[in-house]
């Protein structure tokens, strides 16, 4: 863009105003009123946010978007935000989910409806802040920031072990990101009083410390993915939370860790992200298989979509660890794709929660007889969560097998066993729920959803279908930007 | 006999402020019953005139007077202008806490004119016995104020054990400040410093005179191992008090330890900086793991205290400007912080019934939502979660300890603060996801709500604007060193 607006100020700022609004509209006797200011505020943050990629340049690899102000001198940090083809695709991917969210929180949510709306909107605002910030204080500040109202989601619209989870959630990813804050002094010491994440890209750091720094980083970005083995608050966090709750926590909370490897990890310590890889590509290779043979058995099927998508992040991992473009870019689509897919599935999940007030596998069965609208959905989702070509699910995940293929034959043999297991679990329990013959009385009295629920799962199946037969549009953004990262990785800081 | 008057310019809110202690006695004397407010509002008439003295005299020049006993630098006007304003909104805060339980008297105000001049006195010494008067005036109020309510056995307890435990921290204090003079010959301050450099003195006895130093240093801030009446006196004090005690004598201790280690014994930082360390590391650990298994509130927040006086211990560590700065950024935010939430206890309490327990915080979110809301602002600046001022605090004292090159202490510290999450997490929980077990409606009046609000804000707004605070930390103390 020529003109000098402050549009990615406006994306982060925006939703977090109208959250507040929000807040002020009080108790629930203006409910309705909550809802529909949080609506219009998400569907604004949209708007605003597609010159994003209207005004975006795909052939540099420098930021864009650039806005810098100095925030407070005592220690040289600035308000310095921008984005690149990492940033920006994830940006638009939260802007994108949030109105979906509020819709799904529409007529379900009955209790602090203002809260509930607010506290969406003040997230996704905080979220667009941390893909958008180049000053690491700033991407500190909005990366915790962002623990607050996830917690208070879970916490208060939760299910009955919400406590627990909300607790668990909340201190698992505080212990992460404190040593990453550590990580980050040590950085602003060495390289002279600065926060400039960029500056930090350039810095050469002896190998030792590369790696402590890569550690503490590591840290905080395994918890938020979740890698094995500090994976374990995710289930508990996804099955205690509201159906908004899980769909933001799996299409956009985790990919804040995706997007700081790329943003910290790989380019801040190069040599040590070489130096770990293979560590890196084994936690990967076990989220896939084993994490993937979990999932298997879950009887409840929140736990099995949250145990599917750590099987699916770990696809993410992998990808970054081969230090190739095929592995980067498919990592890269495979955390988009993932945030339509597992977003779409919990929805689903909550469409029959809502009705039935259960989560377990046992408690449906002859779905299909009642809801067949919703069970061609969930059956189009279903097939994208295990791979399915001409899905946005196989684009990511083929890309990924194909840059390990060039790394090492048996790490292809590995990742491609999730093309069983994914199929196994996904659809398994699919036949379980919806197909077969009516079991019980509570399924004979289902509805099949309403218009409201149709259109939230219709747009996300237009992006699934879209993404998977068509991904160049993403891939485009982002070429440039890999490629980049790509030779920076690979040239040694010693 | 030719009788040179000092220069009482530099002292001069001092010495208002002893005048009008005595106003205030007298016009509580003379006050009928039913007008106890009168010595409440002089009380508050006073620290407003000190206020503006304190002002009018600010330079950035160094005045010492009373032949180099007293000094009055930038640090020492700033720190006492934020003893003036924690004072005044501490008696804000408790107003009505206090004329509910019949201890609207002139007594309460006089005592705690009498400690805010003990601080100010502790902030401007300059040399060891003003120093000492200093303290011992403060310390001899509190345990007063402590026993206050003479009927109530906890009360009265607590204020016996803070009596013997903070003799004996004077007696340690006094008996190092002997052995120092002993070493070098001088009580001043600034002399002491400029004989310590010319290693004229027994470094040996200098030593043992700064561990017993150190040690008084310990048990006034409330730092393990002399930590062990913070949690009685917290608890037994009425709560009122404990907010006092809480709040404005950080500022003093603050002062308390640049004027005996950093002016006088600077250059013996390789001996005290071992001491603090070990310190502030048993303080997080005791007070952090300590807080988790509390179930009464006040005593929680003791303990919270001693967590955050390790912390702010480390500020020192790295011995130089921005350290000391980082130091005293972090005593403000505390005190802040500190401030909101024993207020919020007192907001809790009614006629006839005293919050004291965690659990009464339970389901505060559905009561009013609005202090709710305030105090989660507060828990989570406690914990040092951005964009809190709680995590400024953190921040730029862990910078100073990387600066140091104590990596692996700040690992401690962080790793010791993600403990301490868990208990502020606590007290949200139970206040947003619990259901309420009483429906009393909660009623301050106009001034603790507007105060209130504006303390809650003040967390979140400092957070999110830190530079002026830290400007302001970084200018008093460069401009006294």
């Amino acid at each position: 863009m020529s003109f000098e607006f402050p549009l990615l100020s406006l994306i982060i700022w925006l939703p977090i105003v109208f959250g507040i609004a929000v807040f002020v509209t009080g108790d629930d006797r203006n409910a309705h009123l909550a809802r529909w200011i949080s609506l219009v505020g998400s569907v604004l943050g949209l708007l605003v946010a597609l010159p994003l990629y209207t005004g975006f340049d795909s052939t540099t690899s420098t930021m864009q978007f650039v806005e810098s102000h100095i925030w407070f001198e005592r220690f040289n940090v600035n308000y310095h935000i921008g984005v690149d083809g990492i940033s920006m695709p994830l940006i638009l991917l939260n802007c994108f989910i949030t109105p979906l969210v509020i819709g799904a929180g529409w007529e379900v949510i009955k209790e602090r409806v203002s809260q509930y709306m607010g506290a969406f909107l003040v997230m996704s605002g905080i979220v667009n802040g941390v893909f958008a910030s180049l000053d690491a204080m700033l991407f500190y500040v909005f990366w915790e920031a962002s623990l607050i109202p996830m917690f208070l989601i879970i916490g208060i619209w939760g299910g009955p072990n919400r406590v627990y989870a909300a607790i668990k959630f909340f201190l698992y990813t505080l212990l992460g990101s404190l040593l990453m804050l550590i990580a980050f002094i040590y950085l602003y010491q060495t390289s002279g009083g600065s926060f400039a994440i960029q500056d930090y890209h350039q810095l050469a750091i002896p190998l030792i410390p590369q790696i402590l720094i890569f550690v503490a980083f590591l840290l905080a970005f395994a918890v938020k993915v979740p890698m094995w083995p500090v994976h374990t608050w995710l289930p508990d966090a996804h099955v205690e939370a509201p159906t908004g709750g899980s769909v933001v926590l799996a299409a956009i909370l985790l990919k804040l860790g995706g997007y700081g490897f790329l943003r910290f990890s790989l380019p801040i310590a190069p040599d040590a992200s070489h130096f770990l890889a293979d560590m890196m590509i084994a936690l990967s290779l076990i989220a896939v298989v084993y994490i993937g043979l979990i999932a298997l058995m879950q009887v409840d099927m929140k736990k099995l979509i949250a145990y599917s998508s750590v099987a699916h992040m770990g696809f993410v991992t992998l990808g970054f660890f081969l230090f190739n473009s095929y592995g980067l870019e498919g990592a890269m689509v495979q955390m988009i794709s993932h945030g339509f897919i597992s977003g779409a599935m919990f929805l689903c999940v909550g469409i029959l929660y809502d009705r039935l007030h259960s989560r377990q596998i046992a408690d449906y069965g002859g779905v299909v007889n009642k809801m067949p609208t919703f069970a061609a959905f969930f059956m189009l989702f279903a097939m994208a969560n295990a791979g399915l070509p001409g899905t946005s699910g196989f684009v990511g995940e083929f890309m990924v097998i194909m840059g390990s293929i060039k790394a090492n034959f048996w790490y292809a043999f590995l990742a491609a066993t999730t093309l069983i297991f994914g199929a196994a679990y996904t659809l398994w329990m699919y036949k379980r729920v919806v197909f077969g013959a009516v079991t019980n009385s509570g399924v004979e009295g289902l509805e099949d959803i309403s218009k409201r629920e149709f259109a939230l799962l219709a747009i996300l199946a237009i992006s699934v279908l879209w993404i998977g037969v068509y991904p160049y549009p993403l891939t485009d953004v982002m070429h440039a930007t890999i490629d980049h990262l790509l030779i920076h990785v690979n040239n040694s800081k010693l | 006999m030719n009788f040179i008057p000092p220069d009482f310019a530099p002292a001069s809110s001092e010495i208002f402020m002893l005048i009008m202690v005595c106003v205030v006695m007298l016009a509580d004397l003379t006050a009928g019953e039913n007008k106890r407010y009168v010595a409440y509002l002089l009380t508050q008439i006073t620290l407003v005139g000190c206020t503006v003295l304190t002002f009018l005299s600010f330079s950035t020049e160094t005045s010492q007077t009373f032949s180099g006993m007293f000094v009055d630098d930038s640090m020492a006007d700033i720190l006492k202008l934020m003893v003036y304003g924690t004072v005044s909104a501490v008696l804000i805060y408790s107003y009505a806490y206090i004329s509910d339980r019949g201890m609207l008297r002139g007594e309460f105000f006089s005592l705690i004119l009498f400690a805010t001049l003990g601080m100010m006195v502790m902030i401007s010494a300059s040399h060891f016995l003003t120093l000492y008067i200093g303290l011992e005036l403060l310390s001899l109020s509190l345990y007063a104020l402590v026993a206050l309510r003479r009927d109530s056995v906890i009360a009265t307890e607590a204020a016996m054990k803070f009596f013997v435990l903070g003799a004996l921290a004077s007696g340690f204090l006094l008996y190092g400040m002997s052995m120092v003079y002993g070493a070098t010959g001088t009580l001043h301050i600034s002399q002491l410093a400029q004989i310590i450099q010319s290693e004229a003195s027994s470094k040996e006895v200098l030593v043992v005179g700064l561990v017993f130093i150190v040690a008084g240093i310990s048990f006034k801030l409330s730092a393990a191992p002399f930590h062990m009446w913070a949690p009685d006196v917290y608890q037994g004090a009425p709560t009122a008090v404990t907010l006092f005690i809480g709040s404005a004598p950080k500022f003093a201790a603050f002062g308390f330890v640049m004027r005996l280690l950093i002016e006088g014994m600077g250059e013996m930082v390789a001996d005290w900086q071992g001491m603090l360390v070990i310190l502030a590391v048993m303080s997080m650990a005791v007070g952090n793991l300590a807080a988790i298994a509390q179930e009464n509130i006040k005593r929680m927040l003791a303990y919270s205290t001693i967590s955050h006086m390790g912390f702010l211990l480390l500020g020192f560590i790295s011995a130089d400007s921005n350290g000391y700065s980082s130091a005293l950024f972090y005593v403000i935010a505390y005190v802040l912080m500190t401030l909101g939430t024993f207020a919020m206890i007192m907001l809790l309490c009614r006629t006839g019934f005293e919050a004291e327990n965690i659990s009464d915080f339970k389901g505060l979110s559905k009561r009013n939502s609005w202090y709710a809301f305030i105090t989660l602002l507060l828990m989570f600046s406690l914990a040092g979660i951005p964009p809190m001022i709680g995590f400024y605090a953190k921040l730029s004292v862990l910078q100073a300890v990387v600066n140091a090159g104590y990596i692996w202490l700040a690992v401690i510290a962080v790793l010791f603060s993600l403990i301490g999450a868990f208990y502020y997490l606590r007290i949200i929980k139970l206040m947003y996801f619990d259901e309420p077990e009483t429906d009393e409606p909660i009623t301050p009046n106009s001034e603790v709500k507007i105060l209130l609000s504006a303390n809650g804000f003040a967390v979140l707004a400092l957070g999110i604007f830190p530079q002026a605070l830290m400007g302001l930390s970084l200018y008093a103390i460069q401009n006294s060193m």
